[in-house]
């Protein structure tokens, strides 16, 4: 198994298992990071300067990449790419093997979980212990770590990770060996761009600066790991990359204030969303795994379309409009369905109705019933509208049915 | 096709008619200074406050004068009770002239990680620090030695001059020595195994 | 001044009286009000569930009814959104002049006394259309607290959104109905009568809960507290 978890089921099936009443730590973290935000007079100028910088980074992502590997390279580095996490698994694997014994340490991230980092090594019969807890002694023992990151400055080759905690500095400074895993859209062009990054980002998630944020080139003569490899991995972001829309998804830089606004998310947690948590893995997963199945096709779905998510969003990424663009790329792909689903029935019938003024009269006349929008029989074809209702009126009462239209009022005024 | 062209064509293929090709041009719109805090005085205080504010407890911040420094140290460590220290082998002699009964060992030839672990603090310098954020910067530079010297122990006493504090993370960054390894430390993590307690001394004239 | 109604397929069909609040607002403000009748619907709820095409046509069929009037009011937010931010994309041109309520008598009429008497403890849920699409800012609020006898109560956590969200609704209805279970706790801890809103879909939903429980707490849209008159006529029922 290479991904943990693509879940098998739709999002409203999972959330409906997890719901939860959110704790007082949620209100707590977005306080402070309205505070945090609140103390930059320029906010909204580094936000959009965010925006700038990761769009530019994107259009210009091959060069950025060959340059970036040609600066690990510089400073004693060896680059390695993956296509997808199974590549990146056996680069990993091997490039463990070839490390020789002594432990391993892994400093989590979305990507060493995804690669599946701790099985790769286990099959390799190297043991991996995840960095966290009273892991002390082993992390002074460790010959050889993986890590995730947060930036890859291309000009110099120079790594980025943003830690929580002080077992993360251990891992990237201590072992003989240094394997980081980044996607490809993780580069940032130069240095002084870290400017940007290094004020919205930690601000973003409630605090002036990380703990602590290190920074690393290739390898250091007596300073850190003798060795370093970074794997580059794609996985599904050049798919993201070819929507002109989807693509600034890729913006992303992990803050995970999206998160913390998320009305949905704070009531349902991370599980139902599967691979990436929140508004921003809703509009990231379908885009790297495709909409084919079920769970991919559901997350577009996963949101009140609120905007609290775009409001907080330090790159400006319009969440809720990528979720409307992602909805139509699955009703699309679903219209070529040689049966119509109810719903694209339901929606080309409500159309219908609205495109013509006397057809649109004529249902407002009959609707002596919820559904009476809908053309006369409609309800007969279609048993999914009681369904529907059904949803509706589990938990709601409907208004009261008016005695007569808006427009009927209207006629009889005049 | 191998994995490093068929992602770069992957690349160019998505980006298609949108590819920016060659290197991007830098951005030219961000805040480089502060207009709250210009003396060196100001940004001292400011530094120390922001310092203290930290999550997880805040950082203790005291300020001395430069003839103060070395009384300043050893009052330090007598307060935490430390009796071996590890010291980057570059740290200047009055900064540990006033130690008494406090085995300091020099990082040259560097220290195993056991004997690192086996120390109950470090002191160093540091190359520069930040007033906005309350972070300090360290960069293998003199006065600092290497990574390990203030990750492993589980106290460091770091000595900030006045004149190296800057008002802003942009200002920060634009004095960042390329290709160093850098460490911003902001404060100090709520747990883990690495949660280090970390001191400040600035000193100003 | 001259306004042409665009009341919203959801309130022609099923909210009718925010409609007829709207007109004896505007009317007793001086304005003339007409009502195409050609109109039905702005596409709202094909955009936002991914039906495209289908949006496209109703937003092409907007602008040609709606095309030649100087100011079309809706009491509708997320309408008054879909128009503007929506339909230039599906059409290609600039879509016809839309104001949401709120914003045609503060900001086009500049009043914000309508000389309205509605004497009840009434909360306003700032729903999220009005609040990150319209941004109607504090218009609505300015509005209500110029009402007599009016008992103006803050609700608790009133910019969370109330878990309506159109199709999710009934997509993710466990969820849907979870966010409005807090919506309808913070109401209820309030004391208030009323809850009132400048979007009749999200109302629909607060207030659908709200009468299940049996609260006895309504759910009223703007429009008919700033039409009443505290005289008791037609309209003036709540």
């Amino acid at each position: 198994m290479v991904t943990p978890l693509p879940l098998p089921v739709r999002f409203a099936d999972a959330a409906r298992t997890t719901l939860a009443v959110p704790g007082s730590e949620e209100a707590d973290s977005r306080r402070r990071r309205a505070e945090a935000v609140a103390e930059l007079p320029d906010w909204e100028e580094l936000r959009h300067a965010g925006e700038e910088l990761r769009d530019r980074t994107l259009r210009h992502l091959d060069t950025l990449l060959e340059t970036l590997e040609a600066a690990v390279v510089r400073a004693g580095g060896t680059v390695h790419w993956a296509r997808d996490a199974a590549e990146a698994r056996r680069i990993v694997t091997r490039l463990a093997s070839a490390a020789g014994g002594g432990g391993a340490v892994e400093l989590p991230s979305p990507l060493t979980r995804r690669i599946d980092a701790a099985g790769a090594l286990a099959a390799a019969g190297i043991t991996l212990h995840r960095a966290g807890g009273p892991a002390r002694e082993r992390l002074l023992d460790a010959a050889l770590a993986v890590s995730g990151a947060r930036f890859l400055v291309a000009e110099t080759g120079t790594v980025v990770a943003f830690e929580p905690d002080g077992d993360a500095r251990m891992c990237l400074t201590l072992p003989r060996t240094l394997i980081t895993v980044a996607g490809i859209e993780q580069v940032v062009p130069r240095l002084r761009d870290l400017e940007v990054l290094l004020q919205l980002l930690p601000r973003s998630a409630g605090e002036r600066m990380s703990p602590y944020v290190t920074m690393w080139t290739g390898v250091t003569p007596d300073d850190g790991p003798r060795e370093f490899h970074l794997v580059l991995l794609d996985d599904g972001r050049t798919a993201a990359l070819s929507d002109g829309t989807g693509r600034t998804a890729l913006r992303c830089v992990g803050c995970e204030a999206c998160l913390r606004v998320c009305p949905v998310y704070k009531r349902v947690g991370d599980d139902p969303y599967g691979e990436l948590p929140g508004p921003i893995g809703a509009i990231l997963t379908p885009q790297l795994r495709g909409i084919e199945a079920a769970h991919e096709a559901s997350l577009p779905f996963a949101s009140t379309l609120c905007g609290a998510c775009a409001d907080v969003c330090p790159v400006r990424i319009d969440i809720p409009d990528v979720l409307v663009h992602l909805r139509a790329r699955v009703v699309e792909s679903r219209r070529r369905h040689p049966v119509p689903t109810p719903e694209l029935a339901l929606m080309r019938a409500a159309a219908w109705t609205m495109g013509d003024r006397w057809r649109y009269e004529r249902a407002l006349a009959r609707a002596t019933r919820w559904g009476g929008l809908l053309p006369g029989g409609l309800l007969r074809r279609l048993p999914v509208l009681p369904l529907l209702l059904g949803r509706w009126t589990d938990a709601r009462d409907l208004p009261a049915l008016p005695d007569r239209s808006f427009r009927d009022w209207w006629k009889a005024r005049r | 096709m191998n994995a490093r062209e068929e992602i770069l064509h992957r690349v160019r293929e998505a980006l298609g008619a949108d590819r920016g090709g060659g290197f991007p041009a830098p951005s030219g719109r961000v805040r480089r200074t502060d207009g709250r805090a210009s003396g060196q005085g100001e940004l001292a205080a400011l530094f120390a406050e922001r310092a203290a504010e930290h999550a997880g407890g805040g950082t203790a911040v005291r300020h001395v004068g430069a003839d103060g420094l070395g009384t300043a140290v050893a009052a330090a460590l007598w307060a935490r009770g430390a009796g071996r220290i590890a010291v980057p082998a570059d740290l200047p002699f009055g900064w540990l002239a006033a130690l008494r009964g406090v085995e300091a060992l020099a990082d040259a030839p560097p220290l195993e990680p056991d004997e690192l672990a086996g120390v109950d603090g470090t002191v160093t310098g540091c190359a520069l620090a930040v007033a906005e954020t309350g972070t300090v910067v360290l960069d293998g530079g003199g006065t600092q030695g290497r990574r390990a010297l203030t990750l492993v122990p589980g106290y460091h006493l770091c000595v900030v001059r006045a004149e190296q504090i800057v008002a802003t993370v942009p200002e920060a960054v634009g004095r960042l020595a390329p290709g160093r390894p850098l460490t911003w430390i902001s404060g100090r993590p709520a747990d883990g195994a690495g949660a280090r307690v970390l001191e400040l001394l600035i000193v100003e004239e | 001044m001259r306004v042409a109604l665009f009341v919203s397929c959801v309130n022609d069909a099923l909210q009718p009286r925010t409609g007829r609040a709207v007109v004896r607002l505007l009317e007793r403000l001086g304005h003339e009000v007409v009502f195409e009748p050609a109109q039905t619907c702005c596409g709202q709820m094909h955009w936002t569930t991914g039906y495209h095409r289908e949006a496209a046509g109703l937003a092409a069929r907007f602008a040609g009814v709606f095309g030649r009037h100087e100011a079309v009011v809706t009491p509708s937010a997320s309408c008054a959104a879909t128009v503007r931010a929506v339909h230039p994309r599906l059409t290609g041109g600039a879509p016809p002049p839309v104001y949401e309520l709120t914003e045609f008598l503060v900001d086009v009429l500049g009043v914000t006394d309508v000389g309205a008497c509605y004497p009840r403890k009434v909360v306003y849920q700032p729903t999220c259309h009005s609040l990150r699409a319209t941004r109607l800012g504090d218009r609505p609020l300015r509005l209500l607290r110029a009402v007599r006898g009016l008992e103006f109560a803050e609700l608790p956590d009133a910019e969370e959104c109330c878990g309506f969200g159109g199709a999710f609704a009934l997509k993710n209805a466990d969820t849907s109905v979870a966010l409005g279970a807090d919506k309808v706790r913070h109401v209820r801890g309030t004391g208030a009568e009323v809850v009132c809103a400048v979007d009749d879909s999200c109302l629909a939903h607060i207030g659908g809960m709200l009468s299940r429980l049996r609260t006895g707490v309504r759910a009223v849209h703007l429009a008919q507290i700033l039409a009443a008159t505290g005289s008791g006529g037609e309209g003036e029922e709540w």
